[in-house]
């Protein structure tokens, strides 16, 4: 199995429901890709065409909006997305062991998306629970005091 | 409202619900119900409470009492001794020593609580909470008694500035939006907290958001705006939540929408999410994201009071600062001003990272020292190591050293030590820290963070960054000291923004301050603080060497090699210094020179 690309059908139904729920108005724009990335996992070239058509927007200021902002993907994900916090408060307690740890156990850099579609390993900026790091977060799970043991066992529980 | 004798408030934090505090909610509601206690006892659940690594815990009221590591087993137990009998169960107390890894303890001495007053101890989720506490009260005191230039005029004699870094009045700022033209004008909460370490308004945003919604509507009626908008960083999910529900509690009861209290008065409030870009912090990059664009931030003037969102005066004020206001208000300026010094009134929240006994959130008067925040409030350094410099202000912020301890701090005081208020991130680091390394850390996050706008932050930070990172690499020159007092100073003066001013602030104080441990870097090839793994190298001491094998053994690149019960050496050309052979060493045979 490869990465998985959505099909039209989904695009557009993820596209419909985005738009029905913050309107069609340029100001709702980020809300509405947020919306779209978070549905599909990224927001595929065929999304970004049909939002363009409905807000009248042109498809440059949709590219340049969708590549700025750090949690918008342009590429497709895993379906699983581990973020790893890089931030020093983190970083002083053992996080750089963790990341080497993280990156062991799945193959995979920064940045990268495993070959059978499972993962998708990427930094984040402080997620300000800075009290139990080093910290984690695979999908929507928060993870607090992850030490390098830690790592195979908390990637064992998902699919 | 139903009346209980007791709260019980259960963290459901991640860490926490991970421990099962959901089960514990339910036990303790089972309990409660088979012993008759419902109608007496309320479980609410909160957010973090400070002991979450100890978790699930809880806090009991009005008592006070915090117990921690409960089980639902434990559940039948503690409700008859603590709520039948009325006997505090010792063994669930939180021990009072172990306050490391807490977020929010109990207030020290030298703090004063304001922004923080609230948090840990209602239930955010419900307004009647914090209506119990005066809340709301300051908005109807608004908007019955007091015209709007009163308003400022109170905020004004407070000596309030705003707390998201730059320090500017904020009576001023609201005075500006006031007078600037226009029908129609914006009120924006800027709640994109991106330091690093720094989550003082994600605790109040998930602990009390109320206050930030009752700060922001009596500075709508202050300038005279209908609609407002806090831009949260996504980061923060449960504080977007947190703050939706809070939003629509208080338009239920009809203190947001229309005619708020029979005022005539209207106003309503909207959350907008970031999509993780920390420029957006800076207000002009705030407004372009609201707005659906690239958060990228423009020259000012003209300034947010005068053209801000969608062009309209806009009043933007950080977390912190709304979350103030309505205590001002209540409470009267000459209050709040009989904190802190002269220029810099009132309280400030820090978060306390890094080489600390005691890591976590404090409010404190401005005026106080950094001596008294490290080892008063923060309980001295770890391990009983030297302090070497605290890191104040986040990654625009600089490096303070040891000579400014007994600076009393403030936003005038800070500038001249060469760093900034910033949001409150306040990073200790100890006599083991390398300057170079931290300076180098810094500007790692500067340039990942620049949003390319400008050419002198664009580039001028990657330049920065491949000099430190050269240097520590061993592969310092001579000249780049110069090299990067320069660069810095054109950084400085020719970026658009504050993140591009900024951003030299961390190297500018290192070198002012710890120039030596560049020149060892550059000229000796050494890093005194033994930390940059180009420059250092591990030896094994002969004379603690008992020949056991453990490093040779756990080495991953066979670097070690020696007889049994012979002093082993380690090869430096085939050495990686991952340290490995040091922590397994039961001898501290190994050391790094």
């Amino acid at each position: 199995m490869s990465v998985e690309t959505k099909s039209s059908e989904k695009i557009l139904e993820a596209v419909n429901a985005a738009i029905e729920k913050f309107g069609a108005k340029q100001e709702e724009l980020i809300p509405i890709l947020n919306e779209v990335n978070r549905q599909l996992g990224y927001i595929p070239t065929e999304a970004m065409e049909e939002i363009s058509r409905r807000l009248k927007e042109p498809k440059s200021s949709l590219f340049g909006v969708a590549s700025f902002y750090h949690m918008l993907s342009t590429k497709p994900r895993g379906r699983h997305v581990i973020q790893f916090c890089e931030s020093a408060p983190c970083h002083v307690v053992g996080g750089r062991e963790v990341f080497e740890a993280l990156k062991e156990e799945l193959g995979l850099e920064a940045n990268e998306t495993s070959p059978d579609g499972k993962w998708t390993l990427i930094t984040t900026s402080c997620l300000g629970v800075c009290s139990v790091g080093p910290v984690i977060v695979v999908d929507e799970d928060i993870y607090g005091n992850v030490d390098a043991r830690k790592v195979p066992e908390i990637l064992a529980r998902y699919e | 409202m139903k009346y209980y004798r007791s709260h019980v408030l259960v963290c459901v934090d991640p860490e926490c619900l991970q421990k099962g505090a959901h089960e514990l909610v339910d036990a303790l509601q089972d309990e409660l119900v088979a012993t008759g206690l419902i109608d007496e006892v309320q479980v609410l659940e909160t957010s973090r409470i400070g002991g979450c690594s100890l978790g699930p815990e809880m806090m009991v009221y009005p008592e006070g009492v915090h117990y921690v590591g409960v089980t639902p087993d434990d559940v039948p137990y503690l409700v008859e001794e603590h709520f039948l009998k009325g006997r505090v169960v010792n063994k669930f107390q939180m021990p009072t020593t172990k306050v490391v890894d807490e977020e929010l303890g109990a207030p020290t001495q030298k703090e004063v609580r304001i922004v923080l007053r609230n948090c840990g101890k209602i239930d955010p989720e419900n307004i009647e909470d914090y209506i119990a506490e005066d809340g709301y009260q300051a908005l109807a005191k608004v908007l019955t008694e007091m015209t709007p230039e009163e308003v400022i005029d109170t905020v004004l004699k407070s000596g309030l500035r705003g707390r998201g870094g730059a320090g500017f009045p904020t009576g001023k700022k609201w005075q500006f939006t006031r007078q600037a033209p226009g029908d129609i004008k914006y009120v924006v909460c800027n709640a994109d907290e991106g330091d690093p370490g720094a989550f003082m308004n994600r605790r109040v945003l998930e602990g009390d958001p109320h206050a930030v919604i009752e700060g922001m509507a009596i500075a709508a009626y202050a300038i005279g705006a209908h609609q407002g908008y806090i831009y949260c960083r996504a980061e923060y999910p449960v504080a977007v939540s947190t703050l939706n529900i809070a939003i629509q509690q208080a338009r239920n009861l009809g203190l947001l929408g229309k005619d708020i209290l029979g005022s005539g008065f209207d106003f309503d409030l909207e959350v907008r999410m970031g999509a993780g870009a920390f420029v957006c912090g800076e207000e002009t990059a705030l407004i372009a994201s609201i707005e659906g664009r690239r958060g990228e931030p423009r020259p000012r003037p003209p300034f947010p009071a005068v053209q801000g969102l969608w062009n309209r005066p806009t009043n933007v004020n950080n977390v912190e600062t709304y979350a103030n206001i309505p205590q001002i208000i209540l409470k009267g300026a000459e209050w709040y001003a009989s904190y802190g010094t002269e220029k810099s009134k009132g309280t400030k929240t820090f978060a306390l990272a890094g080489d600390l006994n005691h890591t976590g959130l404090i409010e404190v008067p401005l005026g106080i020292t950094l001596r008294e925040i490290i080892y008063d409030v923060g309980g001295g350094i770890k391990d009983g190591k030297a302090f070497k410099a605290v890191q104040i202000g986040g990654p625009m912020g600089g490096c303070v050293p040891a000579e400014y301890l007994d600076l009393p701090l403030d936003y005038e005081s800070l500038a001249q030590a060469g760093t900034i208020m910033g949001s409150g991130g306040m990073i200790v680091l100890d006599e083991d820290t390398c300057m170079v390394d931290v300076a180098r850390y810094f500007m790692d996050f500067t340039q990942d963070e620049s949003c390319g706008k400008c050419t002198p932050c664009r580039v001028g930070t990657r330049r920065i960054l491949e000099i430190l990172t050269r240097i520590c690499d061993g592969k310092g020159q001579d000249g780049d000291i110069e090299l990067l007092e320069s660069l810095c100073q054109e950084i400085r003066t020719n970026s658009l923004c504050g993140l591009g001013q900024g951003a030299p602030n961390p190297v500018v104080s290192t070198l002012r301050y710890f120039r030596e441990e560049f020149e060892a870097h550059i000229y000796e090839k050494r890093c005194p603080a033994k930390v940059c793994r180009a420059l250092i190298r591990y030896e094994i001491l002969p004379d603690a060497c008992t020949g056991c094998t453990v490093c040779a053994r756990n080495c991953p690149v066979n670097a070690i090699s020696g007889e049994r019960r012979q002093t082993h050496v380690i090869d430096p050309d085939t050495c990686i210094r991952c340290g490995i052979c040091m922590q397994v060493c039961n001898f501290n045979a190994v050391v790094i020179e």
